[in-house]
């Protein structure tokens, strides 16, 4: 029974991971109805720079600062020569332009910043703590937690501020939101900015895993089966998802992964993805989109 | 800059050939390096490239070419697929600026198996040193395939030697538990029945724990390590799966002094990341890292206090993928002085090229020549046996660096080679293909 609980529990603190990666693409599809391929690009970039900040000998505080004003910058920049020029075109065009911005983007942080992996202390340990029989890894229960806080932090956003309530309207009925004078433009900026900064925190937790490089970016692919169970559109949605995926995934490798030859995660979270798509097409919390023919 | 340029290029466009040594038309044997600067396995290549360029450079502009034959490398970005290797392969198979193709660097296991059957066709050498498809070590099946030091097969066994060496003897195997966490992929899966061989030898239990692509969540794989309790662990896997599992390892308490990285876990790239876990971790070296060898000498004066190293940043010299790049490159080049004495120092064809390595003898005073002495081990390929080599240092990671913890240490042919035969033998039969008898053979002019 013990080794059932710590794998389930495993599973549970590791899906926090993924909806640390999930979250960014929910805040980009809320406020524009955009798919954002390049979100993992962006995850990279992010960790990219703080990491050779640091390594240059930056403090912590300066690196983080550093890294978050590029990510605005990286924002502005996107909104002003990606997002405006598209405006009004289909959801299929713009999910072209972002898988284009996700080459640009990893290409060039690579080529300006090196390919070569790099290491990211960000000062956890991975130690296990027990209870009882039960292991429980230090560093999972830590990025559970910032997970808590950041979805706490963005439905304050969301809740609180005008910011946040613009952005609702726009992602509501963008016309309406014209209408009544918000600036789409300035909405655009800040969500890219926010999801930069998510993807920030995903990057550093991911990165102090697994190190600096480019397969970073292909953290997205875990991502997408928890945005299909939670609803693209719903932050708490992300965070169920993870938790779904996280413990389905853990549970599944250790019991069924034998009898299936193991090495089963990968595709086992897309198997669970098909069944909520036929289910529940727009995910646990996702919007249902109706639509009158 | 120029780098900032190229990988901006190789962004937009996905699949281009580079800049590389100028144009060396008539004299120059055309060398094609199907390259990764950016894509998942980029840490990787950057250095390897860097350590092949720099070698090619020393020789064309130090030792004025091989035999006078100056090399014209060419490189194109293929991101380690094996789609765009193919593709490269198709564009160059015919040589370049009048020299033939001599021999291909597949510059990956994916792309070896992608391009067996066509090379064979065409008779085009594939270079694919500790990679490849194993049983093409059989060259009378494979006459154009060259898994060149270290095959699959040879690392399973290097490694069940070393761990027999630490525990005291093979005798001591006997009622062990030696776990293979591999890349669920055809290359974590290449050393099995070699590992299930050597466990019916010694006795020991063979517990197999595959991580999917790309492995970097695993604590499933190492709870059930923990619960099977093994003396060792083999680590097979590759990219941010190896330090991923090293720092899973440490936090379920297996030590990293009983994990064995194969060939492809054992660079820095995959130390680093791992931080503290990753201390006491050993690896196979076929390729040893260290910059005090000789060659780094020579490289150092001419090439990096000259500003030409194709290196970013020279604190990589001597590092594991470099050291890689230089001694492919190495192997390349005395094939190449082979091939010379027997056909004339001209650029070769493919099928000089196929004699040229089938000929290919480095002992330990040619290695003395060259600067590898050390870093490459001796090595003798003929049309029987395309590998040639077989043996590994281990070397162990301090936290800083990897140091270096033995000599050589051969793999066990007499158990593996009638493995390889057998697996040849039913590919041959399967495919229709006439093995080779060298002693009738008419051979290139």
């Amino acid at each position: 029974m013990s080794a059932f609980l710590e794998t389930l529990i495993g599973g549970l603190l590791a899906g926090t991971m993924y909806s640390l990666v999930a979250i960014g693409f929910v805040l980009i599809y809320k406020a524009s109805g955009v798919f954002n391929y390049a979100q993992g690009s962006l995850l990279l970039f992010a960790a990219l720079t703080f990491a050779t900040l640091t390594d240059q000998g930056a403090p912590f505080i300066v690196a983080l600062a550093v890294t978050i004003a590029a990510l605005v910058v990286v924002a502005v920049a996107i909104e002003r020569l990606l997002l405006r020029p598209l405006a009004n075109r289909s959801p299929m065009t713009l999910f072209m332009a972002t898988l284009g911005l996700s080459y640009i983007v990893e290409g060039t942080a690579q080529g300006v910043m090196g390919s070569q992996i790099r290491a990211l202390d960000i000062g956890l340990e991975d130690r296990p703590i027990f209870l009882g029989d039960i292991l429980i890894s230090q560093f999972d229960l830590v990025a559970a937690g910032v997970a808590v806080v950041l979805v706490g932090a963005l439905s304050l956003m969301f809740d609180r501020t005008r910011i946040g309530i613009s952005l609702r309207a726009v992602a509501d009925d963008t016309r309406a939101a014209l209408s009544i004078g918000v600036d789409i433009n300035h909405i655009w900026r800040i969500v890219w900015a926010v999801a930069g900064l998510v993807g920030l925190v995903a990057g550093l937790l991911w990165g102090s895993r697994q190190g600096v490089q480019f397969s970073l970016s292909l953290v997205v692919l875990k991502a997408l089966p928890v945005l299909i169970i939670g609803g693209f559109t719903s932050i708490i949605g992300s965070i169920v998802g993870g938790l779904i995926v996280g413990a389905a995934e853990a549970l599944a490798e250790t019991y069924l992964g034998p009898l299936l030859g193991g090495g089963i995660t990968p595709w086992f979270a897309y198997v669970l993805a098909l069944i909520f798509l036929f289910i529940r097409p727009a995910g646990l919390f996702g919007e249902r989109q109706i639509e009158r023919v | 800059m120029r780098n900032f340029l190229i990988a901006a290029l190789m962004a937009g466009v996905s699949f281009a050939a580079l800049p590389g040594a100028p144009a060396q038309a008539e004299t120059a044997q055309y060398v094609p390096l199907p390259t990764y600067r950016v894509g998942a396995y980029a840490s990787s290549g950057e250095l390897w490239w860097a350590g092949e360029k720099d070698y090619f450079r020393y020789i064309n502009e130090v030792e004025g070419g091989v035999d006078g034959v100056k090399i014209s490398y060419e490189e194109f970005e293929t991101e380690w697929s094996p789609d765009r290797t193919v593709e490269v392969y198709e564009r160059v198979k015919a040589g370049k600026d009048g020299s033939p193709l001599a021999f291909f660097f597949t510059h990956g296991t994916p792309a070896t198996y992608a391009l067996l059957e066509k090379a064979a066709v065409d008779k085009i050498p594939l270079i694919d040193p500790a990679g490849g498809k194993t049983e093409t070590v059989d060259g009378l099946v494979f006459p154009y395939a060259f898994p060149l030091l270290f095959s699959y097969y040879s690392q399973a066994s290097t490694g069940i030697n070393y761990i027999a060496q630490r525990e005291g003897g093979f005798e001591k195997l006997k009622g062990k538990k030696i776990a293979t966490v591999y890349h669920d992929s055809a290359y974590g899966r290449a050393s099995q029945p070699a590992i299930d061989l050597l466990a019916k030898k010694y006795g020991f239990e063979n517990i197999q724990i595959p991580v999917a692509d790309p492995g970097v969540e695993q604590s499933p794989q190492w709870r059930q390590i923990r619960e099977a309790k093994p003396d060792w662990v083999f680590l097979r896997t590759w990219g941010a799966s190896t330090p991923v599992a090293l720092k899973t390892a440490a936090r379920f308490s297996f030590p990293a002094d009983h994990i064995i990285g194969d060939v492809w876990a054992g660079s820095e790239s995959d130390a680093i990341p791992a931080g503290a876990a990753a201390i006491g971790y050993s690896a196979l070296a076929p390729y040893p890292a260290g910059g005090d060898f000789e060659i780094h000498r020579r490289l150092k004066k001419n090439i990096l206090d000259q500003g030409k190293s194709d290196l970013r940043d020279p604190k990589y010299f001597g590092a594991v993928n470099y050291n890689v790049g230089l001694v492919n490159a190495a192997l390349a080049v005395e094939a190449l002085r082979v091939g010379h004495k027997k056909f004339g120092a001209r650029p070769l064809n493919g099928e000089e090229g196929r004699w040229a390595f089938e000929h290919l003898s480095i002992d330990d005073a040619r290695l003395k020549d060259i600067g590898f002495y050390g870093l490459l081990q001796p090595i003798r390929i003929t049309p029987e046996d395309h590998e040639g080599g077989g043996a590994a240092r281990i070397q162990s990671w301090d936290g800083q660096k990897w140091v270096l913890k033995t000599d050589w240490i051969k793999a066990d042919h007499a158990l593996l080679d009638p493995l390889i035969r057998q697996g040849a033998e039913l590919y041959a039969k399967q495919h229709g293909i006439a093995v080779r008898n060298p002693a009738t053979e008419a051979g290139p002019k």
